[in-house]
C-alpha cells in the first residue's frame, strides 16, 4: 500500500511557496498543521452557501447550517470510535477541553486531600488547568517520573495510584520529546483503582487511528489545528455516564431548554457545555479535516511517517555537533533536539533563512526542559505531507549552523 | 532576502563565543535582571559609577547567540561614557535594531555595534538584541525589577 506523498502535498496549497529564496520546508507540525484544500473549501463554501445560527430559526439557512454542524458532530464521533454523538463536546482547543474537565468535573467532584496525577512530560495545558483546581479544592497535583529517554516510568506511576487519587490526566504524544505513552496500560491501571482517565490527544490525532472505545478512556481532548483542521476548534470526547452528572461550564445560550428569572433548567448532552453561538464554520471544517484525514487512512499516514520520523533520526544524529532529546522506544512525529554549542534560537534563525521552518524554544513544556537542563531546545515536527528530500534539507541546514557557529 | 551573513557576522559569531566582561561585579553600584520568558534567556547587568560615569561593567547569564553577543559589545562600548551619553547610546542602538529606516549608515557613534542593524529584519530575534540593553537601563535608572521583554 504506498503512499503518494507528491499528491498529498497537491492538497496544501501554503507549501508550494519560497521563503528566502527556497522552497518553504514546514517542520513545525506539532504547533499546527497546514490545512488542505478541503477544508478551506469547506469553510468558504459554508460562509458562501449555509451561513446561519445554529438550533434557532426555522429557515432555511438555519436547517442547513444545523445539519452541516451536527453532521460534523457524527463525522468526529465516527472518526474517534464514540459511541454517542452527544459525546462529542466542540470546544475551541484541546486547552478548552481540559479547563472544561478541570473546572465542571474537578471542582464538583475534588476536595481537599484528593489528588491529581499527571506526568513529567505534560504540555503546559495539562499542568495549569490541574494547578488552578488544586488552588480552588485544595487537592493536590503529583508527577509521575520520566526517564533519560523520555519514558514515563510506569512502575512510580503505578505506585503513585491510591485512594486519594481522584483524576489521571495524560498526554498521548508528548510535543516536546515525541515520546508515545503506553496509553492504554496508563488507562487500565487507574481504572483498577477505580480512578478515570483524561487523554491529552492533541499530539496524537493527526498521526494514528484513536479508539476512544478501546482505550476506554473517560476524556479525550484534542485540537482542529493539529489535524489540518482550523484553528479555534477542538473536541472534548467525555463518557456519557460522566457528562450526565457534570455541572455546566459556562452559562448563556443554547445551553439551556428553559430560562426565568427563578428557574433556569440546562439543555440535553452535549448542549450544555455549548453555551453561545459555537464556531459553526470551524466546526464545518474540523469535519472536512477529519475526512481527508479518512481519505488518507491513518494506517497509512502511521507507517509512512514512522519511516519518515526514523530517516529523520537517523539523518539528524549522523551530526556529531547534534544531541537528540527525547529518545523513547515509541516515538511519533517529533525530533527535538540540541546543537552543541548554539542556542535553540539561533538554530531556529538558521534554519528559516534555509526556509525550513521548526519550532525553537521551551514548546510549552517547560518542566521537560527543566528535566533534561535545558533552557530551549529546537524540534522538527513531521506531517504525512512531508518528504525525505526536506528531510535532507533539515539536514543540511543543521549543518549549516554548525559551519556558522563552528 | 535576509542574508544569514546579514545576522551573524564574524564580530557577533566571536563575542558569543568569547564574551567579553562576563563575570560577577561585586562592588557593583547599580545593578538589575533581564529575562525573556519567550526563550528562558536571563541577564544580569551590574554597573559600577565613579562621578556619574560608567567606571566598569559586567554581565553575567547564558543566552542566544545575539542576546550574549549584545550584552558583551554593550559593555565594551559604555565604559567610560557619562549617564547621559549611556543613554542616548541605549536610544541609538534601539533604533538601530527596530527601526524601519534605510537610510544607510547608521551612527558613526554607536561604532561596532552596527554589527547589529542586520536583526531589523528578523523581528522575532529584536528581543534578544535588546535585552541587556533594557537592563542596562533599568539599572542605570535605579529600578529592582527584574526587567522582561513581554
Amino acid at each position: 500500500m504506498s503512499f503518494d506523498v507528491e499528491e498529498v502535498r497537491k492538497n496544501f496549497p501554503i507549501l508550494a511557496q519560497q521563503i528566502n529564496g527556497r522552497p518553504l520546508v514546514y517542520l513545525d507540525n506539532a504547533a499546527t498543521t497546514q490545512k488542505p484544500r478541503a477544508v478551506i473549501e469547506a469553510i468558504r463554501g459554508y460562509y458562501e452557501m449555509d451561513n446561519s445560527n445554529v438550533h434557532r430559526g426555522v429557515h432555511a439557512l438555519s436547517v442547513r447550517a444545523t445539519e452541516a454542524y451536527e453532521g460534523a458532530r457524527r463525522t468526529v464521533q465516527r472518526f474517534i470510535h464514540a459511541a454517542h454523538p452527544e459525546e462529542i463536546v466542540f470546544v475551541r482547543g484541546t486547552t478548552e477541553a481540559i479547563n472544561l474537565v478541570a473546572q465542571s468535573y474537578g471542582r464538583s467532584r475534588l476536595s481537599a486531600g484528593d489528588e491529581i496525577l499527571i506526568s513529567a512530560m505534560e504540555h503546559h495545558s495539562n499542568i495549569v488547568p490541574w494547578q488552578i483546581l488544586c488552588e480552588q479544592t485544595g487537592a493536590s497535583l503529583r508527577v509521575a517520573p520520566i526517564n533519560d529517554a523520555g519514558e514515563l516510568l510506569i512502575d512510580e506511576y503505578e505506585k503513585l495510584l491510591g485512594p486519594r487519587t481522584k483524576l489521571v490526566s495524560i498526554g498521548y504524544v508528548s510535543n516536546a520529546l515525541g515520546t508515545v505513552n503506553p496509553i492504554r496500560e496508563i488507562i487500565a491501571s487507574a481504572h483498577r483503582h477505580g480512578i478515570p482517565v483524561l487523554v491529552d490527544g492533541a499530539q496524537a490525532v493527526a498521526h494514528m487511528s484513536v479508539d476512544v472505545n478501546a482505550l476506554d478512556c473517560d476524556f479525550f481532548a484534542f485540537s482542529g489545528h493539529k489535524m489540518f483542521g482550523p484553528t479555534g476548534i477542538g473536541v472534548l470526547y467525555a463518557k456519557r455516564a460522566l457528562l450526565e452528572h457534570m455541572p455546566p461550564y459556562q452559562g448563556g445560550g443554547d445551553m439551556i431548554s428553559s430560562v426565568s428569572f427563578e428557574k433556569t433548567t440546562y439543555n440535553t448532552l452535549p448542549y450544555r457545555f455549548e453555551a453561545g453561538t459555537p464556531d459553526v464554520a470551524g466546526v464545518v471544517g474540523l469535519g472536512a479535516a477529519v475526512q481527508y484525514l479518512q481519505g488518507l487512512g491513518l494506517e497509512r499516514i502511521s507507517a509512512y511517517e514512522a519511516d519518515l520520523l526514523g530517516y529523520a533520526t537517523e539523518s539528524l544524529a549522523a551530526i556529531p555537533q547534534v544531541r537528540l532529546i527525547g529518545t523513547a522506544r515509541h516515538k511519533a512525529s517529533v525530533v527535538s533536539f540540541i546543537v552543541e554549542g548554539v542556542h535553540a534560537h539561533d538554530v531556529g534563525t538558521v534554519l528559516d533563512c534555509e526556509g525550513i521552518a521548526v519550532r525553537s524554544g521551551h514548546h510549552c513544556a517547560q518542566p521537560v526542559m527543566q528535566r533534561f537542563g535545558l533552557p530551549a531546545t529546537a524540534r522538527a515536527s513531521l506531517a504525512c505531507y512531508n518528504t525525505r528530500s526536506e528531510i535532507d534539507a533539515l539536514a543540511a541546514g543543521v549543518r549549516k549552523v554548525v559551519e556558522v557557529f563552528g | 532576502m535576509a542574508g544569514l551573513d546579514d545576522l551573524y557576522q564574524e564580530l557577533i559569531v566571536d563575542h558569543y563565543k568569547r564574551p567579553r566582561n562576563r563575570r560577577a561585579l561585586p562592588d557593583a553600584d547599580r545593578t538589575a535582571e533581564g529575562n525573556n520568558p519567550l526563550c528562558g534567556d536571563r541577564v544580569s547587568v551590574y554597573v559600577k559609577l565613579e562621578n556619574d560615569r560608567v567606571k566598569d561593567i559586567a554581565f553575567e547569564g547564558a543566552g542566544c547567540a545575539i542576546s550574549t553577543a549584545s550584552a558583551s559589545l554593550m559593555t565594551e562600548a559604555m565604559r567610560g561614557r557619562t549617564l547621559p551619553e549611556a543613554k542616548a547610546l541605549f536610544e541609538e542602538f534601539h533604533r538601530l535594531v527596530t527601526s524601519e529606516r534605510t537610510d544607510g549608515e547608521p551612527a558613526a557613534r554607536l561604532g561596532k555595534l552596527a554589527a547589529f542593524a542586520g536583526v531589523r529584519k528578523y523581528p522575532a530575534r529584536v528581543k534578544c538584541a535588546i535585552l541587556a540593553w533594557h537592563t542596562l537601563d533599568a539599572a542605570l535608572a535605579g529600578g529592582r525589577d527584574v526587567v522582561s521583554t513581554e
